[in-house]
């Protein structure tokens, strides 16, 4: 049972400040994602909440006490490294067992829990080799295994498949979130990559900058950014951003006219490219296609609206030619609204 | 015929790789035989020509009666003495200070670095009084701690860097698991560290160990009785017969062989060969 709050944390590495405020409140048994590009202060973060780095200012609570100059030992929490960093000079079972020996676990503990853990993930039939006798999955999950042993009451895990080939990535990710449901942990899960943050996660939190730009569902941020960088980051293609004058409250689209949280001067359209339908020639929102690239299951179009770059997304049984000019229909319900000074999005219409 | 040929250049290069073995092993036992052939031979087997390739008229006899002389067999202590403060205190001292170089960035690391390299650069010649002098009025003089401090002074910096790129050699991450899953910091370094960096902390103590055991300027200057081996036979051989010399040299070769030899998987670990 621990609920974590994260409380203006700062962090300065010399004159960088890596964390500039960052403030988050996670949920008993919540999977929450790190969600940021390389250099964002999303390990540093984490590494914080592990109480391998120290915050400059600010303050951490897990389940309701301050772990501010706790060593790592004495928060409660498991983690899961980049690089596995499994023990070379134990056998895989003395891995897994390793948390719980450290808490002098009696011997029948420990062998019911590491046999537990090592059936979750699949690796009762390595337990007694070392691991430079085992892949990299195989040591992903070891180091997954070891963490879960000991029950923790979070666990951290810091972009445990980027070191793993694509399709066992994709295999670890489905195995991780069965394993984690069942197992209801606390779950703090750093990643640059969206499809894991998107696939795991309960929420995201998208990091830019050593600032948190938006927490959310992953639904929540996909279709309704609060800022351009998280519209831009998330989503592939990303988010189309089309700037259009506004009068009396109204941008006109095509032949349509959308009521618009400004009353005059420019805002920017948020469009994802697959919210869009193709529209009767000679109306809706005018496009210029540069290349179509049929991709299978769905038609990938890259060009310009209004002589800003956009590419969109429409269904494979459309054809279209390269520098033709088509016309698309916008939902009003499915596009954001964004400030063109600061990026930032307007409230989504009730 | 490709065949053929691909046997041809295969065993070309078999016949290659044997006769670089022969030929290193040879530029290293051949000398270190004729040594022992010259202490176990007796009078008449140094001077004996043409030498034969098979020893003949072997014992142990004149080794023995060389063992046997006096001040050899103490002296032989002493630089055993010698070289186990010197092993004790450079691993002790350097161990410590090669993992603070490996972990902690602080103001001043690489000017200290190479401090630690310039006392190496500083001749012992010029330090021969001075320290005479000092270790006279502490009492150190004409002791084996004495010349343990001093060799600990040549093994030091040594130890402290090569121990460095033992403790780098660990991941980082493999101690920052242990602190998570319940280590202090000391337990870390205990369990997992230690456990890791064995082979080259084994290492450097028997590169300490050499490094005493054959050290003979300051041994000498420093000792006036309680001299170490080196320094003994130094004083000792020029005024002996030739199958004495020969049994003190071997005397001086066989700790370092057989100690090297014994830890030879675990100095290939320091240079990063697979000890597999």
């Amino acid at each position: 049972m621990a609920n974590i709050v994260i409380d203006n944390i700062r962090k300065s590495f010399g004159a960088f400040e890596a964390l500039k405020g960052v403030s988050l409140t996670i949920n008993d048994g919540e999977f929450v994602s790190l969600l940021g590009p390389s250099g964002c202060g999303k390990t540093t973060l984490l590494r914080i909440i592990a109480g391998l780095e120290t915050a400059t200012s600010g303050d951490i609570s897990i389940g309701g006490r301050s772990v501010i100059g706790l060593p790592p030992k004495d928060r409660g929490l498991a983690m899961v490294f980049q690089n596995y960093a499994v023990f070379p000079h134990m056998t895989v079972y003395e891995n897994v067992a390793f948390g719980l020996r450290m808490q002098k676990a009696d011997d029948a503990r420990v062998r019911k829990q590491v046999e537990k853990a090592a059936g979750l993930l699949h690796i009762e039939p390595y337990l007694e080799r070392y691991p430079n006798k085992l892949s990299g999955g195989q040591r992903q999950r070891v180091a997954v295994a070891r963490a879960l042993a000991v029950e923790p009451a979070v666990l951290l895990m810091d972009e445990p498949l980027s070191n793993l080939d694509a399709l066992l990535r994709l295999e670890m990710r489905t195995e991780l979130k069965t394993v984690l449901q069942s197992a209801g942990t606390t779950t703090i899960y750093v990643t640059h990559d969206q499809t894991e943050a998107m696939g795991l996660s309960d929420r995201i939190a998208v990091v830019h900058d050593g600032r948190i730009e938006q927490v959310g569902t992953p639904v929540e941020i996909y279709n309704h950014p609060a800022t351009r960088f998280v519209g831009g980051f998330i989503g592939n293609p990303p988010m189309n951003f089309i700037t259009l004058p506004v009068r009396d409250g109204q941008v006109a689209i095509g032949q349509e006219r959308f009521s618009v949280p400004a009353s005059g001067g420019d805002i920017v359209l948020g469009l994802r490219g697959e919210t869009v339908e193709r529209a009767p020639a000679g109306q809706g929102l005018e496009m210029q296609v540069r290349v179509a690239e049929p991709m299978g299951s769905h038609l990938l179009l890259t060009g310009s609206i209004l002589s800003q770059p956009a590419r969109v997304i429409l269904p494979a049984t459309e054809t279209v030619m390269n520098g033709e000019t088509i016309g698309l229909t916008v939902d009003a319900k499915r596009v954001t609204w964004l400030s063109p000074e600061n990026g930032v999005s307007y409230p989504a219409a009730a | 015929m490709s065949t053929v040929s691909n046997t041809g250049f295969i065993s070309a290069r078999r016949f290659l790789l044997w006769s670089g073995i022969v030929a290193l092993c040879a530029w290293v036992l051949v000398p270190i035989y004729l040594v022992a052939l010259g202490a176990l031979g007796g009078r008449s087997g140094v001077y004996q020509w043409p030498k034969t390739v098979l020893p003949t008229g072997i014992s142990l006899e004149p080794f023995l009666l060389f063992l046997r002389t006096e001040g050899v067999f103490q002296s032989f202590l002493n630089s055993l003495g010698a070289a186990g403060i010197t092993v004790a205190l450079s691993i002790l001292l350097g161990a410590p200070a090669g993992y603070a170089l490996a972990r902690y960035n602080f103001r001043g690391k690489d000017s200290f670095r190479l401090l630690v390299l310039l006392t190496r650069a500083f001749p012992l010649a010029i330090l021969a009084l001075p320290l005479t002098v000092s270790f006279i009025r502490l009492g150190l003089y004409d002791t084996v701690v004495g010349v343990g401090l001093i060799h600990t002074v040549l093994a030091l910096p040594f130890a402290a860097l090569v121990t460095q790129g033992i403790f780098l050699g660990v991941p980082r991450e493999l101690e920052e698991a242990a602190w998570v899953f319940g280590c202090t910091r000391i337990q870390a370094f205990f369990k997992i560290v230690a456990p890791l960096a064995l082979p080259g902390l084994v290492a450097t103590a028997v590169f300490a160990f050499v490094i005493s055991w054959n050290e003979v300027f300051a041994a000498s200057v420093l000792t006036v009785r309680n001299r170490t081996l080196t320094a003994y036979l130094l004083t000792v051989l020029s005024e002996s017969p030739m199958h004495y010399r020969f049994a003190g040299g071997l005397l001086l070769i066989l700790p370092s062989v057989v100690f090297i030899f014994a830890v030879r998987r675990y100095l290939f670990a320091i240079w990063g060969i697979s000890s597999k």
